[in-house]
Formats: C-alpha cells, sequence, structure tokens
C-alpha cells in the first residue's frame, strides 16, 4: 500500500516535535477525518530557520509532515507558499488516492502558520 | 533476522487447517461430479456433501435438512434477511442493532429503500442491546428481528437467548449473525431459539468462499435467484463442492475442541487486555467479560491505529483497525461510534483477534513490541503533549 519512502519517513521522520520560542505555529486537519496537524516555524532574515512537526495520524499523514518540513526549510516564506499538497505528495513518490485527502495536509498547515505569522498573531 | 509472523487477524479469517485442506483434496483432485447427477460419480459427491452437512448441522444442534450453504457469512446474512422480507412483497417492519456487519445493517438500508421500515436500536457503552429497548421497538407489522451473537469488531456477545424468546412470543422471526462464535463457542439454535443463523468457513479454519444459513423447518422464505433448484430450490447453483466438505471438516473439529481452545483463548486475551492497558492512557473497547475469547479491541489514545497496525506490521505482528484510515472511507467504525468513543479515541483502535495457534510466547511479543510503538507515535503526536 505504501513505498518504500513513505515508509522510511514514516519510521524516521525528520523534524519532529515541537519549538517552543516559534515565530509562527499553523495547524491542519480535524478528528472527523482522522488526521490533524501542527507545525512550528522559527525565522531568520526571512527565512525559515527551523520547522517542526506534531502529527496525529496514519502513515501517509506522518510521512507528508515529514517530507514537508524537509521541503520548507531554508526557503523565504514566498517560497514556501509555492509548496503545494501535491508537491509532498509527489516527492514522497506518490500516496494511495484515498490518503490524498485525508492525510496530505502538511502544506495546509504550513499555509496556515505563514498567514498567522502575517496577521501578526503571537505564536504558542 | 527471520523471526515468526505473529498472526493475530483471526476475527478478519483464519489460515486454513490441515485436516479441511486434507478433506478437500479428492474433490479438487478426482472426484469431479456433479452431486445432482444420477450416475456414480456424482451420487459419491453427493454423498459427501450430505455428509458435510450432517456435520454442519450436528455442530449446531439442528437438523441436516435446515442447513443451506451459501458462498460465505454475507451470502447467508443476504439470503435470510432479502428472503424473509421477499415473501412480505415490499412491507413490513425489521429490527435490527446498530452495530451489525455491514453484511446485515447494509441489506436493511437497501431494504429500506425497497419500502420497509427498519429501526436500528442503540446498543449500551460495551456494545450490547438492551431486549428492554428492542421490545418497545416491536410493532403490529415487525416480521423480523436480526441481532449478532457477539460482534466482529469489539467481541461483546449479545443476549440471543433472550431476544430470540421477545421474538417467538410476538410471532417474529428471529435471525443471528454468528460468524464470529460459530466454531468459537457452543451453538445450539433450540436453546439460542433463532430462526435463521449464519455462519462462515475461514473464521474457524475452513476454507474462504463457503458459508451457511441455519433455516429452521418449517420457515418459509424467498430464493435470491432462481435456477437449476439445489439446496431445496433456496439457493440455487451447482454446489461449490470442495468448499462445503472444507467446511464441514473444519467445523466438525472446530466444535469438538471448544472447551479446551475456549479456555485458552481467553486466558490468552485476558493477559493481552492486562498488558496492554499497562501501557497508560488506553481504554478497552467492548465488554469487559462477556466477549469472544479471542477479541481484544482497545483505543491507545492520542495516536492513530493505522499508524500502530504498519508498525507492529514491521515487527511481524498483524492486527487490524477500526480507524477511518485503515477502513478505507472517512469515517471511524460504526460500532466504535456506536458505544460512543470520540473521533479521536476510535481513530486510535487497535484489534488484536486471538486465534488457533496464537501462544503465551505470541502475547508476551506483542507486549513487548508494542509500548514502544506506542510511545514514539505519542511522542510525534499534538494532542499528547497538549493533555500532559
Amino acid at each position: 500500500m505504501y513505498n518504500d519512502k513513505i515508509v522510511e519517513h514514516f519510521n524516521n521522520p525528520r523534524n519532529v516535535g515541537e519549538l517552543k520560542d516559534a515565530d509562527a505555529v499553523g495547524d491542519a486537519g480535524s478528528f472527523k477525518c482522522g488526521d490533524t496537524m501542527k507545525l512550528y516555524l522559527k525565522l531568520k532574515d526571512g527565512r525559515i530557520d527551523d520547522i517542526k512537526f506534531q502529527t496525529f495520524g496514519c502513515a501517509a499523514a506522518i510521512a507528508s509532515s515529514s517530507m514537508l518540513t524537509e521541503l520548507v526549510k531554508g526557503k523565504t516564506l514566498d517560497e514556501a507558499l509555492q509548496v503545494t499538497n501535491q508537491d509532498v505528495a509527489d516527492e514522497l513518490g506518490g500516496l494511495p488516492p484515498l490518503k490524498m485527502h485525508c492525510s496530505n495536509l502538511a502544506a495546509d498547515a504550513l499555509h496556515n502558520a505563514i498567514a498567522n505569522y502575517r496577521e501578526g498573531k503571537q505564536a504558542g | 533476522m527471520t523471526s515468526r509472523l505473529i498472526y493475530m487477524d483471526h476475527g478478519a479469517t483464519t489460515p486454513l487447517r490441515e485436516e479441511a485442506l486434507e478433506a478437500m483434496m479428492p474433490f479438487l483432485k478426482g472426484q469431479y461430479g456433479n452431486p445432482s447427477s444420477l450416475h456414480a460419480p456424482g451420487r459419491e459427491v453427493r454423498n459427501a456433501v450430505e455428509e458435510a452437512r450432517e456435520k454442519t448441522a450436528r455442530a449446531l444442534s439442528a437438523q441436516p435438512e435446515e442447513i443451506y450453504f451459501t458462498a460465505g457469512g454475507t451470502e447467508a446474512n443476504n439470503l435470510a434477511l432479502r428472503g424473509a422480507a421477499k415473501i412480505r412483497n415490499g412491507s413490513g417492519h425489521i429490527i435490527t442493532s446498530s452495530v451489525e456487519h455491514h453484511a446485515v445493517l447494509d441489506v436493511c438500508k437497501d431494504l429500506e429503500k425497497e419500502g420497509y421500515e427498519v429501526t436500528y436500536v442503540p446498543v449500551d457503552q460495551y456494545g450490547k442491546v438492551n431486549p428492554e429497548t428492542l421490545k418497545n421497538a416491536i410493532k403490529d407489522d415487525t416480521f423480523l428481528i436480526s441481532v449478532m451473537a457477539a460482534n466482529n469488531e469489539i467481541g461483546t456477545m449479545q443476549p440471543v437467548q433472550e431476544i430470540g424468546r421477545l421474538a417467538r412470543e410476538n410471532n417474529i422471526l428471529f435471525h443471528t449473525d454468528a460468524v464470529q462464535v460459530v466454531g468459537q463457542l457452543p451453538v445450539d439454535v433450540q436453546e439460542m431459539n433463532v430462526d435463521f443463523l449464519s455462519l462462515s468457513a475461514h473464521k474457524f479454519n475452513g476454507p474462504k468462499g463457503i458459508g451457511a444459513l441455519y433455516v429452521r423447518r418449517g420457515i418459509k422464505i424467498a430464493p435470491l435467484y432462481q435456477g437449476g433448484g439445489q439446496e431445496r430450490k433456496l439457493r440455487p447453483g451447482t454446489e461449490n463442492v470442495p468448499g462445503i466438505i472444507g467446511l464441514g471438516r473444519a467445523l466438525e473439529l472446530a466444535t469438538e475442541e471448544i472447551p479446551g481452545k475456549k479456555k485458552h483463548l481467553e486466558s490468552l486475551r485476558d493477559r493481552l487486555i492486562k498488558g496492554l492497558l499497562g501501557i497508560g492512557d488506553v481504554i478497552l473497547n467492548g465488554h469487559p467479560d462477556e466477549r469472544l475469547p479471542g477479541n481484544v479491541n482497545v483505543s491507545f489514545k492520542y495516536i492513530e491505529g493505522e499508524s500502530v497496525l504498519l508498525s507492529l506490521d514491521m515487527e511481524g505482528i498483524a492486527a487490524s483497525s477500526g480507524s477511518a484510515c485503515s477502513s478505507g472511507s472517512l469515517e471511524p467504525s460504526h460500532v466504535l461510534s456506536a458505544i460512543g468513543l470520540e473521533h479521536s479515541e476510535a481513530h486510535g483502535s487497535v484489534r488484536f483477534s486471538l486465534g488457533r495457534g496464537n501462544t503465551e510466547a505470541d502475547v508476551e511479543t506483542v507486549l513487548e513490541k508494542a509500548p514502544p510503538i506506542v510511545e514514539r507515535l505519542r511522542n510525534m503526536s499534538p494532542t499528547y503533549h497538549r493533555s500532559q
């Protein structure tokens, strides 16, 4: 059901955890659907200097979260906003069709974090 | 490093036992006769089929002519429900429970579209139907009650005998889906007061694609399709001979083994439940005592079931889950919702269904492998941190 790349990210997710002094925090998903994700960003000189995630979800959700953090680390916020859920799925070598809707939500969490930041919301 | 697979998904299916395969082999290789044929090859096969029917009847305390072979539990359920409805010509009331298998629930939903009225009685927090509630749901035109003998997901046993008595007192037909119970616990259709009972061979180490419906003598139902008149016209089509033979042999042996197997599985089950609850923030789903001997269903709070399954699978442990992710829908299991679990708790459910071949060592291995898996996933979970 899952390819090796997804399983690898599920087993060894990158950037798991919390950033206590995050500059931006975002979330995505709902318990009704099953998967929820929380994303923390630390910015430096307009770029994503550090990024961490926490995810409640299936292997696809965890692997997508992990992949997204790899994709956007070091990017400016505008560059990061270009990354879509589809890009994350493509980088993982494709997700099972059923997982595209409910588990592929990492980019949504990122967009939410950036929107929160730009609205000047206090993180945490 | 290679280690033995620990199979704890017997609720989904069981391995075919050697003796059943052996009994089937002659009918896959040499004995090809059609049981409906008059000639010697046909007659030989007919005898074997009738012998399997007798074995099946004996296991249920029924008569051979009350046993109708079907393609499995799903077909048996469809035949009972639709067959009983069909002779009513589109009107009447059916009562079932909210925790039935889809092979009953979805038939009822379909029958509603055809004009029948259906009441889905709720269950308590353990998944049990209250006979009083069911009694209050009876209407003047109620013609059928269908309540499963035990739930496939959470293992809760239903008060079948009592419901059967209620049905009989009110002159209502009673069907029970006993797919999870036959071969695991003693079944006596007289004691249970049932008119129809469904069973499936692959749940008791028989072959897949074969099951049976018990229909009490004298009860008329309509066939779902027409053909050559096999199974006394109720289920036409040339018989699945090897399947029938395998079913008969597997059921005969499973029934003999019930006392020892029940005790063994209950002890493994209780050890596994105790160990899993010991992890902390783990809920037992289903009834604490009145549950199938091999059923363990727990929710690991703060994490999602499919992640647990995949992690267990990588350790060589096969289980299942009622989470939306693993069910292929966006909703968690209807059974877990019916017993009142929060969405997040339902998503964290994992079922370990024990069976023939599982050992104490298997349970200990699961109890050794599960805690670090749960801990790893919880450390990734946004809800775990928040609730600490």
